[in-house]
């Protein structure tokens, strides 16, 4: 994935307002979605790699030690990549002809149907600075989901969504390593790293039932090969979990019955806040450009 | 040495082979915990531009280098023997392709 232009965030759209730079006019009216079940089971894999993209974005400049900030930012740079394909190809899907960016930068809260994982902060340790342990934990648990469902999906019927799979899986194949690695080198490290590891797995753990829990979208996508029913992944995904945690000899965590719901668009207190600062500048100054 | 210098990670020399080398070449260094880490990051760090299809990663400290004060005496006593170079020979036309 090479890196985006500023210029290709902001391309004009039909009926731009004013001229570049212009900074008149008023603010951005939302879209309003409506997607059918295809759309939706795009729209999913496609908010879920850019809100967590958001957050990885959050650790440039503050990552604890330089290589990884490099590290951080390109993992937050190869799904923003995803999430763009995804986006252009589920506002194909749903017919009334939005962009990646108006998919982006105007839809409301209650239109992102990421899963709850991804749009959890990073977490504040007492110097209010983002948690470490957290964040290679979600990326663990996270990548390791994505490349499964990427594996999938380069079998689907959908010859769009297969080429981005194609593309996306050798991504998430090194996403997973990188982060297993850290999981493990945490984990099975110091007693401070292993608390913190232990800590952080107990808080992010009742949010995975998210990724597979099925619903008519999918087994939509199941019945016609779109995709996977994101049930069907959680067997390996599991296998592949317990596998690192023990390497990190970290205890897995006891089983929950929570149920988080970001993806039909209940959101935590958090997301409101990520939309802000990802949407401020197309909705004050539309169609601005850089 | 304090404490807190040996808390660091060692340092790793990177080296990385471009799409249209044949060598391996030095590109700068990183700090690292682990050797597979260091392979990690040095392709985080060096190759997010395409720059490269391979990569080496050796501990900076077991590196032997020579000393720069040798250099007098190591590399100046070439400079003057030009008949170490093999353009003395007359090649014939039909190799000058090779």
């Amino acid at each position: 994935m090479t890196t985006p232009t500023l210029t290709s965030f902001a391309a004009p759209r039909g009926g731009a307002q004013g001229p570049s730079g212009s900074c008149a006019g008023p603010a951005s009216a939302s879209i309003a979605l409506k997607p059918n079940e295809d759309a939706r089971y795009v729209l999913r894999l496609a908010d879920t790699c850019l809100i967590w993209s958001h957050r990885l974005a959050e650790w440039c400049g503050h990552a604890p030690v330089l290589e990884e900030d490099i590290a951080l930012a390109n993992h937050a740079l190869d799904l923003l990549g995803q999430s763009r394909a995804l986006l252009t190809h589920a506002g194909r899907l749903e017919g009334q002809g939005f962009d990646e960016d108006q998919l982006a930068y105007l839809r409301d809260e209650r239109d992102f149907i990421n899963v709850t994982l991804a749009e959890l902060p990073n977490g504040a340790t007492a110097g209010g600075r983002g948690d470490f342990a957290f964040t290679v934990l979600r990326n663990f648990v996270l990548s390791s989901w994505a490349l499964l469902m990427w594996q999938h999906l380069a079998a689907s019927r959908d010859a769009e969504l297969a080429a981005i799979a194609g593309k996306a899986v050798k991504e998430a194949r090194y996403h997973r390593e990188h982060a297993a690695d850290w999981v493990i080198r945490l984990g099975d490290g110091t007693e401070d790293s292993a608390l913190r590891m232990q800590a952080a797995l107990e808080r992010l753990w009742p949010y995975t039932n998210e990724l597979f829990d099925s619903d008519a979208v999918d087994r939509a996508a199941a019945d016609s090969g779109l995709g996977p029913a994101w049930a069907t992944l959680r067997e390996a995904w599991l296998a592949d979990v317990q596998d690192v945690l023990a390497q990190a000899t970290l205890p897995m965590p006891p089983k929950s019955a929570y149920r988080s719901d970001a993806k039909r668009g209940m959101h935590t207190e958090h997301m409101g806040r990520l939309l802000a600062e990802m949407q401020v500048l197309q909705r004050n100054h539309p169609g601005g450009r850089w | 040495m304090s404490s807190e210098a040996k808390s660091e990670w060692p340092l790793w020399e990177v080296f990385v082979r471009s799409k249209a080398g044949l060598d391996h070449k030095h590109c700068g260094s990183l700090h690292a915990p682990d050797a597979k880490a260091a392979v990690q990051l040095a392709r985080e760090v060096y190759t997010r531009r395409q720059e490269g299809t391979s990569i080496w990663v050796v501990r900076s400290d077991q590196i032997v280098a020579s000393d720069p004060g040798d250099k007098d005496m190591y590399f100046d006593p070439m400079a003057d023997k030009v008949y170490r170079h093999p353009t003395f020979y007359e090649l014939p036309e039909s190799v000058n392709h090779m």
